[in-house]
């Protein structure tokens, strides 16, 4: 009786497990549209060169022409 | 009894956790080498593709895509070379939003992914470039 009444319960416990890992996943497959478009704005950055946090600084004349050359 | 309880206690708050968990993780895996090399060869690109924004002749679709949207814009002896730079950088950019839905262990999202990409170009082009709607109504920026 007491057995039975166990594995009643492990059942219970395994479809609650199930359903615990189950809204797990869908809750992961949601898509993550706000780190999406912050991907999306990194990416652009990148290939269109938009933020250059580095850019090459222009050239500047370090060595004037020696005129007598 | 107590003990099986216990344990449905203990599944429960890993579940809690690990959700906590996958929602603390705030941005998108875009670091894999596949995506580097996507974007260096689409960075290379643009210098190709900009002056045929700032004429008209190529404009940002809103499928995330580049369109060859008046010909006439390119010369004549060009136009060849325009249209493989576009097939180019369309092959590209639907890899590019392929790869990062599967980075992501999501191949699902590469819809998604492509409809963000294809607002955010159209937000970041540049004032003068064209720009199409939902509709697939060209405008200029």
């Amino acid at each position: 009786m007491n057995m039975h009444r166990n594995s009643v319960l492990a059942g219970a416990a395994m479809m609650a497990a199930v359903l615990a890992v189950s809204a797990c996943v869908t809750i992961n497959i949601y898509f993550p549209a706000a780190a999406a478009e912050k991907a999306a704005d990194h990416i652009i950055d990148e290939v269109w060169q938009l933020q250059q946090k580095d850019a090459p600084k222009k050239a500047e004349p370090a060595t004037e022409k020696d005129p007598t050359k | 009894m107590t003990k099986t309880l216990r344990t449905l206690i203990h599944i429960m708050l890993a579940a809690f956790l690990l959700t906590g968990f996958a929602h603390a993780q705030g941005n998108l895996e875009i670091n894999t080498p596949a995506i580097a090399q996507l974007k260096s060869a689409m960075q290379g690109r643009h210098a190709q593709l900009a002056p045929f924004y700032a004429s008209g002749a190529v404009g940002l679709a809103h499928d995330g895509t580049v369109q060859l949207r008046d010909a006439s814009l390119v010369p004549l002896p060009q136009r060849g070379a325009a249209n493989n730079v576009i097939a180019a950088e369309n092959a590209d950019r639907a890899a590019l939003y392929r790869e990062i839905a599967r980075a992501n262990g999501n191949p699902s999202w590469e819809a998604e992914i492509r409809s963000t990409f294809a607002t955010r170009w159209i937000d970041k082009a540049q004032p003068g470039w064209w720009v199409q709607n939902a509709s697939s109504v060209w405008a200029k920026k």
